[in-house]
């Protein structure tokens, strides 16, 4: 049934980070159709009024765009979903540098070995 | 809405609820949760007017509870209240003589749903299969209120999966309110707006999940045993 979700942050957070992801990885494209609240809500198996949060969250953060009788399209402003990419960028690399400072290795070594792996 | 005012129950001896105080919105999912014991049973069966309180007042949209607005509420009980000879379509046909709002095309679309055939005898299903049939007929209703005690109980995970699907494609929460007990509330934790939760027939808390979560960043059910331990302990 629906998705696993973590159980100690609230089920709405979970969603809006899991339906940018999708738009970060173009899952979901620019201009696209959301499900209906409903269909959704089945989908990942949580109560309408959860899922109709998320979609009034995103829509005040600008991911999405209700147009009235039609539902909830991803915004098509590539300025906001620059944003939106950069910003889950850089949360990214300032956890993955937490953690290596966390183990005391030196800033040298660890961009010595990024630049290794990744080529 | 539902407003409890002081509530109180009493089985000769027992006192199943002692002074319940609670208002219950319209247009959500709310779960009573508690030790076994601690009045859930009660209340809904309070709420739904099967079961007579003590004293207090019960109010369904600001009218006290009796056999008028019955038709407000359709309450699915935990024990089996069928003739076992009853046949699924027989059963459909009994609701439909006992309850004005029952609407049989939408009790066989939730059975088709649930993948539940319309011949079988009550008492030749499974357990899992006769939760099924029970929960259809229940929801076949349109009532504003559906109160359910413990429908998942002794089901195993995945057929727990499937009425919690049904649950949310069969209930439409812009005029319909669903009230559920459980002892178990990790299988309806992504399904609940609000959780109230019981300790010897009182109210202990009354929250919102997310709100929960975001406040205390613990899990439901750490939440639960933190605050009934601490009530015990008071």
């Amino acid at each position: 049934m629906g998705l696993d979700f973590d159980k100690d942050k609230p089920i709405y957070q979970q969603l809006i980070e899991r339906l940018s992801g999708d738009i970060i990885r173009g899952v979901r494209k620019p201009g696209e159709k959301l499900p209906s609240v409903r269909e959704y809500a089945i989908e990942v198996g949580v109560n309408a009024n959860t899922v109709q949060r998320v979609y009034r969250e995103m829509e005040s953060m600008e991911l999405t765009e209700t147009k009235r009788g039609q539902g909830s399209f991803i915004t098509e402003n590539e300025e906001r979903l620059r944003q939106l990419r950069d910003s889950k960028k850089t949360e990214l690399v300032k956890s993955f540098i937490a953690n290596v400072e966390a183990f005391g290795f030196s800033k040298a070594e660890i961009v010595d070995l990024v630049r290794r792996e990744i080529t | 809405m539902i407003e409890l005012k002081n509530v109180k129950k009493a089985y000769g001896a027992t006192k199943a609820l002692q002074g319940i105080n609670l208002t219950l919105g319209n247009g959500k999912i709310i779960g009573i949760a508690g030790e076994n014991g601690s009045g859930k049973s009660t209340l809904l069966k309070s709420i739904a007017g099967v079961s007579k309180i003590s004293s207090g007042s019960i109010l369904i949209d600001g009218k006290p509870v009796c056999r008028k607005n019955a038709e407000e509420i359709a309450y699915l009980p935990d024990a089996d209240m069928f003739y076992s000879y009853f046949t699924v379509q027989q059963l459909f046909f009994y609701y439909k003589s006992q309850y004005t709002d029952f609407n049989e095309t939408k009790a066989k679309e939730v059975l088709d749903f649930l993948e539940v055939s319309q011949t079988s005898k009550m008492k030749n299903l499974s357990k899992g299969m006769r939760g099924r049939a029970k929960m259809a007929a229940t929801l076949g209703r349109e009532s504003r209120y559906y109160l359910m005690d413990e429908p998942f109980s002794g089901l195993d995970p995945m057929v727990r999966g499937d009425l919690v699907k049904g649950l949310i494609q069969f209930t439409d929460l812009e005029r319909q309110t669903l009230i559920l007990s459980t002892h178990e509330i990790r299988e309806v934790e992504t399904l609940l707006d609000e959780l109230v939760l019981l300790k010897s027939g009182k109210v202990l808390a009354h929250r919102q999940l997310d709100e929960i979560r975001d406040e205390t960043g613990m899990d439901m059910v750490d939440w639960m045993s933190k605050l009934t331990k601490a009530g015990a302990a008071g």
